[in-house]
């Protein structure tokens, strides 16, 4: 079976964009595409921010001591550039955008279980998106996004906005699970079995699981830190008898959960553009489906990872140790079926399709250093040190993010009819990958040899991995400008797309781009296949 | 071989018995994942070349991974994992259980300097003497927020908390000087509470040593040093200063002299203070510790007895510190004080 | 003002449209259990690391008057559980009686409750540098404290939250026929009660009675 490329539908007339123009129809808004694109907007403002600060970062790094701004300010700047990227961006990058556009159209609904909740959830990132934006400008946060007591708990500059603005934020990212876990157990399609979702709609579901119990313990501990700040009753104190660890482990429970909420996404969005851009089955279905929950489940378990050093018994890190170990198998089983998949495809190697192999690189090699950070004794020497930030930007630069602008150029045409250039695409894909190897590899090196986290000022011998650190970075920004450029042009003047200018089987790709406004032409959509069956399954199953 | 990875690797020289054990692994884990991600690249490269599509019609067949090459894509890599973990873990297991003849060392860190002190011996700032070949066992505290002692030669790191003790030990191979790091974000100065361990030889630390201990020793380590001297916190009274003001001291305590709640702490110290009972006492150290511990003991006349207690709140070195700033507090500073000639009064004759 | 339709029009059907709320509702108990686990496992440690002035704090508090708020607690539950019943009954008038009596327990929970606060402020058995309780001068007492205003004022929140959730039901329920809507509301409402009162059950032993 092979679907070829549908350019008979045309740019259709009526679509959910231009289904009521005022300001109103889209603010009071509850079409999951609608909120979908809104959230796009919004997670985009937050990485340029995050964007922004972290060049600053970078800039400041060019020279050992003072460059371009006082201590203050620089601890200030690395705090709101973690802030920013994690929560106010790689949390809602794939769920909120994608997952919004796609889930019902992939489970052939209408629209999501909630779709006010779902209206709801944008204000409530706003309102925390502006709270936290007010708390930066009135000089907030030197803690890092970590906010450790005793000394969030304890110092002069101002954190409880930044606290309130996150706790605020944390409301919608549970909403969003809420519902997406519901509208997939409620809502699919006739003849929709588990078996035959899409695996990003898997991805989203683990993600979902994560979201949905993990963010309360957030909640519950920068509540904590605010009224430790506001009324001193010494929780994690040890003056007053409390525990500074107990934050620790309050906070990493949570976050590091958070992780696989920003990559299994990600793995889901591959897993789709793998298979339609090789022409193939997933060579793996199951394994690929319930590794998403073993990740979720797993990853549960394994938050003294973070603490090795911290004071915990060594018990502890033992366990921890080891859970972490298994955590990474289930990666290990994705690549292997993603590779897999590859072969004997029919590959097209368009602009998603050079993000998948930034992804793919980067994700094992990303993924292994976190095997290594695991292996605990190795761990001492890197902890807290720039191997450990090169190891988690591997994996939410050159994993997470590469999957994010793969599912943009993915979907694009989906979502808004057009197709953009196919050259600079692969133009801004190289810089990118490029880029982000000149920033990062030089990071490994300054972790081995030595060089802390969070420093203002460092050892002159650090200087020259820094400069060429912050070389890359600036070929890293350049890639995201030309991409910014040309899709923000495509919207008006790219080429009409098409109901599937990509030939996928994914069930999107059924209804015309852009979408109705309630997702489908005529009735709702029964399901007889899943979606990455390219070929007609014989009887007897040709294993190769 | 070791020489030559380590530079590759950019790793620090191997200064501890430790480092050359951590770094065996190291080695055999970092080259293992370039060549599995190397591996996973230039196949994935391979097949896109390879399995490139040809035509628009192209077809593919229905392929899924038999039981073996799956359990095997399972199964290798969760040896190697495991295999590095059990490594791993027993090396930290190692790294955290000091030899029974360890030498103790305290170390005291705070905003933003680390302090040692040997348990009969001298203190310092900054710089930490030991001898080579000798495991050296670290206990290690904390005056404020959480910091993290990182010798990058000795491949050692391990979190310096408040209101308890962390262990960490080493023994270190040969005479130098190694940088300390504070490898956990304390603030301001986070990037700059840097120290020094020197490694001399055995029979130049006990040299050394015993110098200290009969103060022969022209500069004393505890000396604060010209940039130390600008931190606040490494100057006594200016530390006391702060303190009295955290401590909400001078609500009621002036130190202009002025007339206020409680006794002006101006030209305090040794004092002849009237007291409630009818005595008079000397306002020396003790007295004024007193002061802060029990109040209400020896109230001074005309004032009321107000003041809580500090006891359980202020440790003893704060006391220290606010002492000490009590002590600066003179209308006239000691050495400009000049020498009063005697005065004669001249006698009225009636 | 045209009735909404008994079925959101995104649902299939009216089946699944209360599967799906009644999920959500499950998934958002299952938040708040997370939010209240944090303190439990604050409580767990420091009732480690001091176990015997967990022990003298604990016989401090008023036993007897805690039991009677659960008492109150779970009369609420059961009025809860008749409102449901005559929601399922299609009876407007008694649903909404049965809220209010849900949201009287509520209240008078929280005015015992309270009452037990006034006592602890006057006698000083307060968190962290407030704690003047001379009684119990061992170390810990204070983080006993620390963690029963957490544990208690978190709690007492949600009271207030689930009382006003049910107020607005009942006040629903009294204006107009129960629709299919109204129904799943008050079984929402009412799966937020108990979950209030399920919490307490736990807090109760655990701050009181060991």
């Amino acid at each position: 079976m092979n679907p070829s490329v549908d350019r008979d539908a045309g740019f259709p007339a009526h679509h959910y964009l231009n289904a009521g123009t005022t300001v109103r129809s889209w603010l009071l808004t509850t079409d999951h595409k609608r909120i979908g694109v809104m959230y796009l907007g919004l997670i985009l403002i937050a990485l340029f921010l995050g964007g922004m600060f972290a060049l600053i970062l970078r800039f400041e790094h060019l020279t050992p001591g003072p460059t371009i701004m006082d201590p203050v300010t620089y601890n200030r700047m690395f705090t709101l550039h973690g802030v920013t990227m994690v929560w106010f961006f790689l949390i809602p990058a794939i769920p909120s955008v994608f997952g919004n556009f796609f889930l019902p159209i992939m489970l052939g609904a209408k629209d999501v279980a909630f779709p006010r909740w779902n209206l709801a959830s944008v204000y409530i990132y706003a309102v925390g998106a502006a709270f936290t934006i007010g708390a930066m400008i009135y000089g907030a946060a030197d803690t890092g996004w970590t906010f450790y007591a005793p000394y969030s708990t304890s110092t002069a500059i101002t954190v409880t906005p930044v606290l309130l603005g996150i706790f605020i934020l944390g409301f919608s990212t549970i909403v969003t699970g809420i519902n997406f876990i519901v509208t997939i157990h409620t809502m699919r399609g006739p003849g929709l079995t588990w078996m035959r979702l899409p695996l990003f709609v898997w991805a989203i579901y683990g993600t979902s699981i994560i979201q949905v119990l993990a963010t309360p313990v957030l909640g519950l501990v920068l509540l904590l830190v605010a009224v430790e700040r506001i009324f001193n009753f010494g929780l994690f104190d040890p003056a007053r008898g409390g525990d500074p660890i107990l934050f620790q482990h309050l906070f990493w429970f949570y976050s590091h959960p958070a992780v696989y909420i920003m990559v299994l996404p990600a793995m889901g969005v591959i897993s789709e553009t793998v298979s339609c851009f090789a022409r193939k089955n997933i060579f793996g279905y199951r394994a690929v489906a319930y590794s998403s929950l073993g990740i979720a489940f797993v990853g549960f378990f394994t938050w003294g990872h973070h603490m090795f050093v911290a004071g915990q018994s060594t018990f502890d890190a033992g366990a921890f140790g080891v859970l972490s170990m298994f955590v990474g198998i289930f990666t290990a089983i994705k690549v292997f079926t993603w590779v897999g998949t590859l072969y004997k495809g029919a590959i097209r190697f368009t602009t998603p399709f050079a993000y998948i192999s930034g992804f793919l690189f980067f994700l094992v090699f990303g993924g292994m250093t976190g095997i290594a950070v695991a292996t605990v004794s190795l761990d001492v020497h890197w902890h807290d040190t720039y191997f450990v930030v090169a190891h988690f930007h591997f994996i939410m630069v050159g994993a997470a993010m590469m999957a994010f602008l793969a599912a943009l150029h993915y979907w694009f045409p989906k979502m808004f009819g057009r197709t953009y250039s196919e050259g600079w695409g692969l133009v801004s894909a190289s810089l990118i990958i490029l880029g982000f190897n000149a920033t990062f590899i030089p990071q490994f090196l300054l972790g081995n040899m030595g060089m802390p986290r969070r420093y203002y000022n460092y050892p002159e011998r650090f200087q020259s991995l820094h400069v060429a650190s912050t070389a890359g970075s600036t070929l890293l920004f350049f890639g995201f400008v030309i991409i910014f450029i040309y899709l923000v042009l495509a919207l008006k003047y790219g080429r009409v797309a098409g109901r599937n200018p990509w030939g996928s089987l994914g069930f999107e790709w059924n209804t015309p781009s852009p979408p109705p406004p309630h997702n489908f032409e005529k009735e709702l959509p029964t399901f007889t296949r899943g979606p990455h069956e390219y070929q007609v399954v014989p009887e007897v199953s040709n294993v190769a | 071989m070791n020489e030559f990875l380590r530079r590759v690797l950019f790793l620090p020289e191997q200064a501890s018995t430790f480092s050359r054990q951590v770094d065996s692994l190291h080695y055999f884990v970092i080259i293992t994942t370039m060549i599995a991600s190397t591996a996973v690249g230039m196949a994935a490269l391979f097949f896109f070349v390879r399995f490139r599509r040809r035509s628009e019609t192209q077809t593919t067949p229905y392929l899924l991974p038999p039981l073996w090459l799956e359990s095997l894509f399972v199964v290798v890599p969760l040896t190697f994992f495991l295999a590095w973990f059990g490594r791993g873990y027993r090396d930290f297991v190692l790294l955290q259980t000091p030899p029974k003849d360890a030498m103790d060392v305290y170390v005291m860190a705070k905003q933003w300097m680390w302090k040692f002190s040997y348990p009969d011996g001298p203190n310092s700032i900054g710089v930490l003497r030991v001898p080579a070949n000798r495991p050296i066992r670290l206990l290690m505290t904390s005056r404020d927020v959480i910091h993290s002692f990182f010798v990058p030669s000795f491949r050692i790191k391990q979190d310096v908390l408040p209101g308890r003790y962390t262990q960490t030990w080493f023994e270190a191979v040969q005479p130098g000087n190694y940088q300390v790091l504070c490898a956990e974000y304390c603030g301001t100065n986070h990037s700059m509470m840097r120290g020094e361990v020197i490694v001399l030889r055995p029979d130049e630390f006990d040299t050394w040593l015993a110098d200290q201990r009969r103060g022969l020793v022209r500069s004393q380590d505890g000396t604060p040093t010209p940039d130390e001297d600008e931190l606040p916190q490494a100057n006594l009274i200016r530390q006391g200063e702060q303190l009295a003001v955290r401590y909400g001291c001078l609500k009621c305590h002036s130190i202009d002299g002025s007339p206020h709640i409680a006794p002006t702490w101006l030209d305090l110290y040794q004092r002849r203070e009237p007291l409630e009972s009818g005595e008079t006492i000397v306002a020396d150290e003790g007295y004024i510790t007193e002061s802060m511990m029990d109040p209400r003991a020896k109230v001074v006349r005309g004032f009321n007895p107000v003041m809580p207690t500090f006891k359980g709140r202020i440790s003893a070195p704060e006391a220290a510190a606010i002492v000490e700033f009590i002590k600066s507090l003179r209308s006239q500073p000691l050495e400009q004080a000049r020498s009063r000639r005697p005065v004669y009064e001249p006698i009225r004759r009636p | 003002m045209s009735p909404e339709p008994e079925v959101a029009e995104h649902f299939a059907n009216a089946q699944v449209q209360r599967n799906a709320v009644r999920l959500g509702m499950w998934a958002f108990l299952g938040t708040e259990i997370l939010l209240f686990a944090g303190l439990f496992a604050g409580y767990a440690e420091y009732r480690s690391l001091y176990p015997e002035a967990f022990f003298y704090c604990s016989r401090h508090l008023d036993a007897t008057l805690a039991m009677i708020e659960t008492a109150v607690l779970i009369t609420g539950s059961f009025a809860v559980v008749l409102a449901h019943h005559y929601a399922g009954e299609r009876r407007g008038g008694l649903t909404s009686l049965s809220l209010l009596a849900a949201v009287a327990t509520g209240g008078a929970f929280l005015a015992l409750h309270g009452v037990e606060y006034v006592t602890h402020f006057h006698e000083g058995a307060l968190p962290g540098r407030y704690y003047t309780l001379a009684e119990i001068p061992i170390a810990g007492s204070s983080m006993f404290f620390t963690l029963y205003f957490l544990m208690t004022g978190l709690h007492s929140l949600h009271v207030i939250a689930g009382a006003g959730v049910l107020a607005w039901l009942a006040l629903r329920a009294a204006r107009g026929p129960i629709t299919e809507h109204k129904y799943n509301a008050v079984e929402l409402g009412g799966l937020y009660w108990h979950l209030v009162d399920l919490i307490w059950i736990f807090l109760f032993p655990l701050l009181y009675l060991i």
